[in-house]
């Protein structure tokens, strides 16, 4: 029995519900907002991809809707051009540490990258700054699930499941700045960790970094 | 209740009149040794050790005492020497070798070498007194008093000076008049962001939750700064009563001491004391008999910047990843375990303790309308008498740097061959880095500016925990923006994307300018991800990562300009835009100094036996130029690496650079 509350996103009136984020309000009304590391299930965001800013009436500064509580008579916009210089940032960021080679990948047409970049109308990769990739290799010690940690952008969903949700324990974040990846802890492969095989991992990754194996892709 | 503190405060007070008694002026000879870890790495363990061996061998009746760090760092190791009938004197750079002459000379024969002397500690007929110098007397010390005066293991020497005063008179009016106390004092966060401190006080004191915390942050990380280090090595009971204090005010009953592991020696003092106040009923329960319950747990960093930051810092104290939450909520209203956190730092947390103590007036006596008090800076870099330096709030950088820390020292090129003299260079200030990796480096144009929070932010470098690194016109501003953004990238915890992957892609592009393929868009690349970096990061790393470039972009452009258009370094420090070459006119056939200062053996012998430099075998070590005797000055150092003029042809043998080499020396 929660209450409702009225927000207005973009000029469009919305019932959100009372303590939503403003991106759940905004993303099951039909408003889209580009992002990676929300979960539903998760009580404080994560906050990291940087990729769901708005900007609020009476705020100065874009602020991430993930992290905004709604408020009655919240006034956001999704389209303007701070917010959108800004997300493309970001998005241009990341993409220039995930290799773009899309036809190989096991995520292809799932892909939320590929998905922010037709709907915000976004280059796929940045016309300016080198790339800047790992060139990790492929952990396919695991019977069911295939790891490629250079196809990872950090958004911690896997992690957050691993860890609060299911209790595994099996993964978590390793190592610090650009070279910080998602991994078994000691750095050994997921064969040896203290995975489950509940497969919420490759569920909830956004690009299909954690996949399910299948004959055609590997065995 | 209030006879019962005061009657125990009186017991604990005698005690310390009587262990304390010859610290000032006594009958017996007191000698300190300033031994925290600057002092330590300048040799002062050997330097005590000889003292010790040279009492004994003179059989002088003479108390060797350690003490903590004076934040004289030019003059370490530093020594004192009290003697009945003198007034007390410091001796400066007094090594190992040295010390045992100290000790003959005064101790036995009543001539207190004066030419070691730094000066007298107090005003006195005898001996001129070290305040006439600007770098003692243009000082204001209220958190360093201390440091350097006490044994920092001995808590009857704190209170002998004036400790834990406050918390008595605190403990007996009430925690929320420590609150007013702090409020009406106008003190502000001295760990950087120049917060209220008040402000957090009350807002963990109005929470109404059962559990509350306190967590000093000594996690003290920028390069350059060493403040609290000192002041925990030093002075560790001030630290101890500021959080007794706090948590008394705010209702917590438990403290933390984050201290980063790459501090021993401050762990192992500020350990010892939290278990000498937990001996002396001044930590634990039932302090002083007042019914207030407050202990201390010391824990140990894991080696990370970011944990400076408050919530990442909680984060590592819960045994989690170091990485900083998203803010709100603030620690102060879930924290530690989820409970209402007072986070402070070393010093903002030590300056508690003196307000209570002396007072909010007094404390406000100094600094400007909204930075009151004092500040403590960590002087380095191009500067003579680096060190410590604590001065009034709004005092100019100008007096900072040239009337405390006695400005620029030139470069020096002593004597080499007989009778010539030694030559000194004079040297220009260009910038002042504050702040640290996430300050700025501020121009000459700027050096009247107040330090104080607010000003230093308009200037668009920060407070920060008050690293102040001074630069002369040798170093280059880009390679010191590339230096500082180095440190983040290496630092940056990882999570988000702006400061992970924006801050290395502004580092690339710097360091490609410094090696001279800079392109001409380059610096707007710059300026859109800097500004995109401060805007979009998560935490306060990552949004002040950006500063040092953008302050040395709108101060410095034209550095930025002539790498890129010019391929010249106008600092002659980036390695790949500059050459040294050999004036054949100035060398001199007779020397080959420069010869074997060469590390690669580039440097060698043509057939007139003059000099040259093989630029393929060069690695710009710089040893040839400082090799060079003062009277030739014959190695020159140019940039653009191939600005080298014409020299005169080596006749005998044509393309001498490839057949150059050790065997050429023969002749």
């Amino acid at each position: 029995m929660t209450e409702d509350v009225t927000i207005y996103i973009d000029g469009r009136e919305i019932k959100a519900k009372a303590g939503q984020s403003l991106l759940r309000a905004a993303l099951d009304n039909g408003v889209y907002i580009p992002n990676l590391c929300d979960l539903r299930e998760r009580e404080t965001p994560e906050a990291s991809c940087r990729l769901c800013f708005v900007e609020l009436e009476g705020v100065p500064e874009p602020v991430t809707s993930c992290s905004t509580v709604v408020e009655e008579g919240m006034v956001a916009r999704t389209d303007s051009w701070r917010v959108r210089e800004l997300v493309s940032a970001a998005f241009e960021l990341l993409m220039t540490t995930h290799p773009v080679d899309c036809a190989a990948c096991p995520g292809n047409k799932r892909c939320a990258l590929q998905e922010i970049a037709k709907k915000m109308k976004f280059k796929l990769k940045s016309g300016r700054l080198p790339e800047i990739l790992r060139d990790a290799p492929l952990d396919l010690s695991h019977p069911r699930i295939g790891y490629d940690s250079d196809r990872c952008v950090m958004c911690g969903r896997c992690v957050y499941v691993c860890n609060e949700e299911v209790d595994a324990r099996a993964i978590d974040f390793i190592h610090r700045g650009l070279k910080m990846t998602v991994g078994v802890f000691g750095g050994g492969p997921l064969a040896e960790s203290s995975c489950i095989s509940c497969m919420r991992c490759v569920e909830v990754c956004p690009v299909k970094a954690f996949y399910e194996k299948t004959k055609e892709t590997d065995v | 209740m209030t006879d019962t503190i005061s009657d125990i405060f009186e017991t604990l007070k005698e005690k310390a009149a009587s262990e304390s008694a010859g610290l000032k002026g006594g009958a017996e000879v007191l000698i300190t040794v300033g031994t925290a870890t600057c002092g330590r790495s300048a040799g002062a363990l050997e330097t005590l050790a000889a003292i010790k061996a040279a009492v004994k061998e003179n059989s002088i009746n003479a108390r060797v005492m350690e003490v903590g760090c004076h934040g004289h760092c030019y003059a370490e190791p530093l020594v004192s020497i009290s003697k009945p009938g003198w007034p007390e004197i410091y001796y400066g750079n007094i090594t190992e070798g040295l010390a045992p002459f100290l000790i003959k000379n005064f101790l036995v024969n009543e001539d207190p070498a004066l030419e070691w002397a730094l000066g007298a500690v107090e005003e006195n007929e005898i001996v001129p007194s070290v305040y006439y110098s600007p770098r003692f007397g243009g000082e204001l010390r209220r958190l360093l008093a201390r440091c350097g005066r006490i044994d920092p293991e001995n808590i009857f020497h704190y209170i002998a000076e004036d400790g834990y005063s406050g918390l008595v008179k605190i403990l007996k009016a009430s925690p929320v008049a420590a609150i007013d106390e702090i409020k009406k004092s106008g003190l502000r966060g001295l760990g950087g962001a120049g917060f209220p401190t008040w402000r957090k006080w009350s807002a963990v004191e109005a929470s109404a939750a059962e559990k509350k915390f306190v967590i000093c942050n000594a996690d003290e990380g920028d390069p350059g700064a060493f403040m609290d280090r000192t002041l925990i090595e030093s002075d560790p009971f001030a630290l101890i009563e500021g959080m007794t204090i706090a948590g008394y005010a705010v209702g917590a009953k438990k403290g933390f001491i984050y201290v980063r592991n790459e501090y021993p020696l401050a762990v192992e003092r500020i350990s010892s004391a939290v278990a000498s106040a937990r001996r002396e009923g001044l930590l634990g329960t039932d302090i002083l008999g007042s019914g207030l319950d407050f202990d201390i747990e010391v824990v140990q960093g894991a080696g990370a910047f970011v944990c400076g930051e408050e919530t990442a810092l909680i984060n590592s104290l819960e045994g989690r990843r170091g990485t900083p939450r998203l803010r709100p909520p603030f620690p102060a209203e879930r924290g530690y375990k989820g409970c209402p956190t007072l986070v402070n730092n070393v010093k903002t947390l030590s300056y508690v303790s003196w307000i209570m103590a002396r007072g909010a007036e007094e404390f406000a006596s100094v600094g400007t309308k909204d930075s009151k008090g004092t500040v403590v800076f960590a002087l380095a870099g191009k500067i003579r008498n680096p060190g410590l330096v604590e001065v009034p709030m709004g005092t100019t950088l100008r007096d900072v740097i040239f009337e405390i820390g006695g400005g620029i020292p030139p470069v020096i090129k002593p004597s080499q061959l007989p009778g010539e003299k030694p030559v000194m260079k004079a040297r220009a200030f260009k910038a002042v880095q504050i702040g640290g990796p996430s300050g700025g480096c501020l121009p000459e144009s700027l050096l009247d500016t107040p330090v104080d929070f607010d000003s230093l932010r308009e200037a668009g470098a920060i407070m920060g925990s008050g690293g102040m690194v001074v630069m002369d016109e040798d170093n280059c501003m880009v390679a010191a923006a590339e230096y500082f953004l180095d440190f983040t990238v290496k630092e940056s915890c990882g999570k988000c994307v702006f400061c992970r992957v924006g801050v290395k892609h502004m580092l690339d592009i710097l360091s490609r300018i410094t090696r001279g393929e800079g392109a001409e868009e380059d610096l707007a690349t710059l300026e859109e991800l800097a500004d995109k970096v401060k805007r979009g990061s998560l935490c306060n790393l990552g949004k002040t990562a950006p500063n040092p470039v953008l302050t040395t972009l709108r101060y410095f452009r034209n550095e930025y300009e002539s790498h890129i258009e010019e391929k010249v370094c106008p600092a002659c420090e980036c390695e790949k835009l500059i050459a040294y070459y050999i004036d054949l006119e100035k060398c001199r056939r007779a020397c080959d100094a420069c010869v074997g200062s060469c590390p690669t053996e580039a440097i060698y012998t043509r057939s007139d036996r003059l000099k040259a430099i093989d630029q393929e075998k060069c690695v710009k070590c710089h040893s040839c130029l400082e090799a060079c005797p003062a009277s030739y000055d014959a190695v020159f150092l140019v940039s653009p690496a191939n600005a080298i003029p014409e020299q005169k042809p080596d006749k005998k043998s044509d393309g001498a650079r490839d057949g150059g080499g050790p065997e050429k020396r023969k002749e």
